[in-house]
């Protein structure tokens, strides 16, 4: 298997069209905590990503830099080609963020027409009610609204522009299971239109689900880039052990697929991430015998990547390489 | 920051909306929604009618002259004063109530720029305050005590309502400082003492010197002495002037400060 963040840069990417986000080097720091610490995520136009990662790994910070609401402390952030403020001005992104946000005291519908009134040009108030699926409650007070119905409100609001780009922060916390699946097919069925959306979650199932890709970040960095199937690949991985007298930790690295080596006594293991070609190469090209594959489970896998033990260390430099 | 690079020919048919996003539609729901607080109607409409009908139509003293005209309509300056400053302030306050609730962050993702948003909460503040004045105001002709020649009632009424705009600043300003959804609660205090301090509810003169002294000091005392100065014609003292200039500097200058500050952190 190619390196996925290679694979991932590879995509087809119109020249013509500015890239939907284009983050360079960008650093956020608060105090001495590095929020985020040199993320670099190009998203062409039509994209779905997730970016997913535990708590306090990065995302809202990210999430904030790329719709203008913080600045970052250093690197480039473009959105459409040009400054998040101007594409928000423009009405070209819009986000559904987690949670506050609304006036208690306005109605649904009040809300909509507010939000409506303060761009340029908008969807009609019925239309995006409609879409968010919460018409029946246009004329409810805000505060009277569950946790889900404000979150289709706030999901009306961002449809209001008709946005290029949809930002969505952790958008099913506190939701229960059916309002997740509503609020997700809803998204789901607009993202058909093209829209490119981008939204942070620590679901990964929720990444997996609804994501074309997903960008995996921790302590701020990014340690993966690529489609569902290569996060899981990689980060499920396998170790090869065999029983091979006089081998050296120099030798085995260089096995295909080799990411990091142990030797301990006459016993071997490699972490591998193609482990086919690992232990072909072993059973021909030398006397080892014995040889086990040894699969890691994907949720294991997935918290060795965004974990915080140094078992990790493989991982990371595969993805960075 | 990087050079911005073109805009690419697609999107460039998209506008921005003119002047920030000022706009009607979203001021007439500002409005409603200030209309919808009983407990701001109650305190800027019905308490100054309330106070008014009490103390500004006592017989020992409604009629007795004053300037160009009588107590009464002192009286009633001094209340539609009183309603047009608590207006203006809760106007100005909504600023916390919305950051409380994170509506600030919600409008910093659409085009709403902040001095249009800051426009729309002072003209909130300034019909809120109209309303305050008118509604005094008529309660003055409708019990037929308070006189004074007509150009006066236009004259001070004009004063009362401009002059708010001065509590409109102080609403922002502590708006920022007190991001609580309490916030009118304090401000309610607060402006209640200002009241007596400024002269609104008993003459200074019926303060204890020391008192007096340091109530020369405060923020409404300077406007209450100029709101009344049309009604007893005894001239305009600077140092009402500068009070309220200094105070409105202060205020102004407070809430443009926090403001800034806010949009640089949240």
């Amino acid at each position: 298997m190619t390196d996925i963040t290679e694979s991932a840069g590879a995509r087809p990417v119109s020249h013509q069209a500015p890239l939907a986000v284009d983050l360079t080097g960008i650093h956020k720091n608060f105090g001495h905590v590095r929020a985020v610490d040199g993320v670099d995520i190009k998203i062409a136009s039509g994209e779905i990503v997730a970016i997913l990662g535990p708590n306090g790994a990065g995302k809202t910070s990210t999430i904030d830099i790329i719709l203008g609401l913080s600045n970052p402390s250093a690197g480039q952030v473009s959105v459409l080609g040009m400054q998040p403020r101007q594409a928000i001005n423009r009405g070209l992104i819009s986000a559904v963020m987690q949670t506050g946000g609304l006036l208690k005291d306005l109605t649904v519908a009040e809300t909509v027409e507010y939000t409506a009134s303060l761009f340029a040009s908008s969807e009609s108030t019925g239309e995006v009610l409609s879409r968010a699926g919460i018409t029946d409650i246009a004329d409810r007070r805000v505060g009277k609204c569950s946790g889900g119905e404000q979150q289709r409100l706030r999901f009306a609001l961002a449809l209001l522009p008709d946005p290029e780009l949809l930002v969505l922060d952790e958008p099913t916390t506190g939701m229960d299971v059916e309002g997740r699946r509503t609020f997700w097919s809803a998204i789901r069925k607009d993202a058909e239109q093209g829209r490119t959306v981008l939204f942070a979650t620590h679901y990964l199932e929720e990444a997996d689900a609804y994501a074309d890709r997903i960008v995996l970040l921790r302590h701020g960095k990014i340690v993966a880039d690529g489609t569902a199937a290569q996060i899981k690949a990689m980060a499920a991985g396998r170790t090869v052990r065999a029983t091979l007298p006089g081998a050296t930790e120099a030798m085995l690295r260089e096995m295909p697929g080799a990411e990091e080596v142990e030797v301990r006594g006459d016993s071997v293991l490699i972490h591998s991430k193609d482990s086919d070609a690992t232990a072909r190469c072993l059973l021909t090209t030398t006397p080892a015998r014995d040889l086990e594959i040894i699969a890691r489970g994907i949720e294991d896998a997935f918290l060795a990547l965004t974990g915080d033990d140094t078992q990790d260390s493989a991982a990371t430099t595969g993805a960075s390489r | 920051m990087t050079t911005t690079p073109a805009i690419s020919p697609d999107l460039s048919g998209r506008r921005t909306p003119s002047l920030g996003g000022f706009n009607l539609v979203a001021l007439r729901l500002e409005i409603r929604r200030l209309l919808r607080n009983r407990r701001t109607v109650i305190i800027t409409m019905v308490f100054p009618v309330f106070f008014f009908l009490i103390f500004g139509l006592n017989k020992a003293y409604a009629n007795d002259k004053v300037g160009h005209g009588n107590v009464a309509a002192f009286v009633m300056i001094s209340l539609a004063l009183y309603g047009a400053v608590f207006a203006a302030t809760s106007g100005g306050a909504l600023v916390s109530i919305e950051r409380a609730q994170g509506w600030s962050r919600q409008l910093r993702l659409t085009p709403l720029a902040p001095p249009a948003y800051i426009t729309m909460k002072v003209l909130t503040a300034l019909v809120l305050g109209a309303g305050s004045v008118a509604v005094v105001y008529i309660a003055g002709v409708a019990t037929n005590k308070a006189s004074m020649p007509t150009y006066l009632w236009v004259v001070t009424g004009l004063s009362v309502w401009v002059g708010s705009l001065l509590f409109a600043a102080f609403g922002l300003f502590m708006g920022y400082l007190l991001p609580t959804e309490n916030v009118m609660q304090i401000m309610s205090l607060i402006l209640t003492l200002l009241s007596f301090a400024g002269g609104l509810f008993i003459p200074l003169s019926q303060f204890p010197h020391a008192v007096q002294t340091i109530a020369k000091w405060t923020p409404l005392y300077g406007l209450n002495q100029l709101v009344h100065t049309p009604l007893l014609g005894n001239g305009v003292d600077w140092t009402w002037v500068v009070n309220v200039l200094v105070w409105l500097a202060i205020f102004a200058g407070g809430a443009i400060w926090r403001m800034r500050k806010d949009t640089a952190r949240v």
